[in-house]
């Protein structure tokens, strides 16, 4: 194979053929994949099921603690938990900029292989174009999950109820500053890391010891503080979030401090939010700190009547404010 | 000892808060001029617990309000220009003539780059060597030698493709006109840390010598600025105005010679347009003539068109403490961060966003 991603490799050719044995299958080889079909076929799951797709696009492609590949794995199978579910099967589709370094789509797929097998889940089909040079940034990835759903209900942003405690596991803002360190070549003292893993085995097990999750979500992009919004707004409940609990790593907060950014605004890539009743609190955390997906694990806050969809943080000095969605991008300070 | 957290210890803080209490016993109206010190009053909830005798009113401390409608117009024209322009992004979405901005001429095919320093911009002219690079220098005292140490680069380097559209500010002259203004009724000012480590203190001795208004030059955690506040309590009940360096852990009494040089080798102040508060003589920086050929006002010379603001936008008034942006008649109405009709709103250090963003 060329050392490069040449306009064939998506030609549907031989060409195509051979980035397909070559690569795609060698590092992703599942039952499904193996038999090159059209589509895949799925025999084995049946009930409710959750599904969810996003596309992802990262600059720089590797950061420390991750890479495209192995984010767009979590991520999507990260989404598939949140509604309770047992995440099972993968599709993926590569949109690559011609002339990629073969080595670093290798690189790439290598990473997303061992990604899945750490999740427990099989990529099953999956398609390559090639756009002519400029036409894409170098690499972008689609998945899209599958998984049964063991929760019942299945938890949801809108079904956060009066009295339900707040849970977080773990620091917040971890991914979203090493990847802007790293975009910037920022060194500080101790190095940033992504939090990019896998939570299908925490909120499994969640489900099945504790039970009764209302919401579980992952604070991705937009971070902690969109997040909790959105649920707030889905649920039309108050949302009190007490500043002193949000674990915040000490690299982050100074980095953040640094640069003028908020962490609680900053994405995150291996936490999620658990939204259960309030008597179940200790219970879910003893199980989340137990779990290395966990070990942070807090309880942040409380949901309330009060003023519907919005979000109030008792900051640590006492005083109270207003904990709102940001509009667009966070910027680094000018003054 | 981990000096952040020293900083934000809430018992120092609450006991602080108590003794502002118990001397804030009549109406003081306390002005930061630091886009910074907005956020962080905000963030960190002191704005809910200074007691009701003390209003808090943030000035012009955010370099992208102040900014001039008229600079406004001119980055746009330069916008149309067939260059490259590199910005920091807070002022992508700032309105300028008929709703027009940055943003809009990006999405039109201009080409618009968003940079977090002059020295990016540097790196974007030496990589895109077909292309002038335009930086859009906004900032007080705090970048302009970063902006000028990166001009010297340049010059030294003899790049001939990176330009720089100066509309630096000052501070001290603005405070000058501020307290001069008799329509502003300030008791004491919290000055801005950042700016400070650079000029030092002797710039804003003429505060409490001319006019009788004291100083505080302050950093940005929750007991930097509390402490500040008591200062500035105890120094009006004393009716003795002082200019006091409360920030010595970062601020030097003379700033930071090295950086003023720097500065004062590329640049030389002029009369600057502020919005709200007008022309105010030597309150800017322009590129000294031995940089002319990186002077983007000099060789593009983008019109700066006399443009007039949004009907109703009253942030002139907000910057003078006039009113408070929740007073603006467009206030979350017609005004919100995802459609700004003034500057104010726009920037994430802006008054009007930061109570937006932070007031329940
Ligand atoms: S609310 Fe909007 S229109 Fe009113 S002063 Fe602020 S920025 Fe200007």
């Amino acid at each position: 194979m060329s050392h490069k991603v040449l306009l064939d490799y998506g030609s549907g050719g031989r060409a195509s053929h051979r980035l397909i044995r070559d690569l795609f299958l060698k590092h992703l080889h599942s039952p499904g994949l193996s038999r090159l079909d059209d589509a895949a076929l799925i025999q084995d799951l049946s009930g409710p099921l959750a599904m969810s797709t996003d596309t992802f696009t990262i600059y720089p492609l590797f950061f420390p603690g991750g890479d495209i590949g192995s984010l767009a794995v979590h991520g999507t199978v990260n989404d598939v938990a949140m509604l309770g579910a047992v995440p099972k099967y993968l599709s993926c589709a590569f949109l690559l900029e011609e002339g990629l370094e073969m080595h670093e789509l290798e690189k790439i797929v290598r990473s997303m292989a061992l990604a899945a097998n750490n999740c427990g889940v099989q990529v099953i089909t999956g398609d390559t174009k090639v756009v002519p040079r400029g036409a894409a940034d170098r690499i972008f990835i689609n998945t899209t999950g599958i998984g049964r759903v063991i929760a019942d209900p299945a938890p949801s942003g809108s079904s956060a109820e009066p009295g339900d405690a707040v849970l977080i596991s773990g620091t917040m803002g971890d991914h979203g500053l090493a990847v802007l360190a790293h975009r910037q070549g920022m060194d500080f003292e101790t190095a940033i890391i992504s939090d990019s893993r896998p939570l299908n085995d925490l909120t499994v097990q969640l489900i099945r010891e504790v039970g009764q999750i209302h919401v579980f979500r992952d604070p991705t992009r937009g971070g902690l503080a969109t997040t909790l919004n959105e649920i707030a707004l889905q649920s039309a409940l108050e949302i009190i979030i007490l500043e002193d609990r949000i674990p915040v790593s000490q690299e982050v907060q100074a980095g953040c401090s640094f640069l003028g950014l908020d962490p609680l605004y900053m994405a995150n890539e291996g936490k999620f939010i658990c939204i259960l009743p309030e008597i179940l609190a200790d219970k879910a955390l003893k199980v989340m700190r137990s779990h290395t997906a966990g070990k942070d694990a807090a309880l942040i806050g409380h949901v309330q009547e009060g003023h519907r969809g919005r979000v109030v943080l008792r900051t640590s000095l006492g005083g109270q404010r207003l904990l709102d969605m940001l509009e667009g991008e966070q910027l680094p300070r000018i003054c | 000892m981990n000096l952040i957290n020293e900083f934000k210890d809430p018992a120092l803080c609450r006991h602080i808060l108590e003794q502002i209490q118990a001397e804030a016993r009549t109406p003081f109206r306390v002005m930061e001029v630091c886009g910074t010190h907005t956020v962080a009053i905000f963030q960190s909830g002191i704005k809910s617990l200074l007691p009701e005798n003390l209003t808090h009113i943030s000035g012009p401390g955010c370099p992208v309000c102040v900014t001039s409608d008229q600079e406004v117009g001119a980055f746009l024209n330069l916008a149309g220009k067939n260059l490259l322009l590199a910005t920091f992004g807070d002022l992508m979405r700032v309105p300028g003539p008929g709703g027009h901005s940055l943003k809009a001429a990006q999405a039109e095919g201009a080409r618009i780059q968003v940079v977090y320093s002059a020295f990016d911009a540097l790196q974007l002219a030496l990589s895109n060597p077909r292309d002038k690079v335009v930086f859009l220098a906004v900032g007080f005292e705090t970048t302009a030698p970063t902006v000028a140490a990166t001009l010297k680069i340049a010059r030294e380097q003899s790049v001939s493709n990176f330009f720089v559209l100066s509309m630096h500010k000052l501070v001290p002259p603005a405070l000058a006109a501020l307290a001069a203004d008799r329509d502003i009724q300030v008791n004491g000012l919290l000055l801005p840390g950042h700016v400070s480590a650079i000029i030092g203190v002797e710039p804003y001795s003429f505060l409490s010598r001319e006019f009788n208004i004291s100083g505080v030059i302050t950093g940005f955690e929750p007991l930097d600025m509390l402490q500040s506040i008591l200062i500035l309590l105890r120094l009006s009940k004393q009716k003795q105005p002082k200019v006091v360096n409360n920030y010595k852990r970062v601020v030097a009494d003379q700033g930071n010679p090295r950086a003023l040089a720097v500065m004062q080798e590329v640049f030389i102040p002029g009369d600057a347009l502020w919005r709200g508060l007008g022309n105010i003589p030597v309150s800017g920086l322009k590129l000294r003539k031995e940089y002319n050929q990186f002077d983007a006002w000099q060789v593009f010379d983008p019109k700066a068109p006399d443009i007039q603001m949004p009907p109703g936008c009253k942030c002139g008034q907000v910057l003078k403490g006039q009113i408070l942006p929740h007073e603006c008649p467009l206030f979350r109405v017609g005004c919100t961060p995802a459609s700004p009709v003034g500057p104010c709103m726009v920037s994430t250090e802006g008054s009007c966003a930061a109570f937006f963003k932070y007031s329940l």
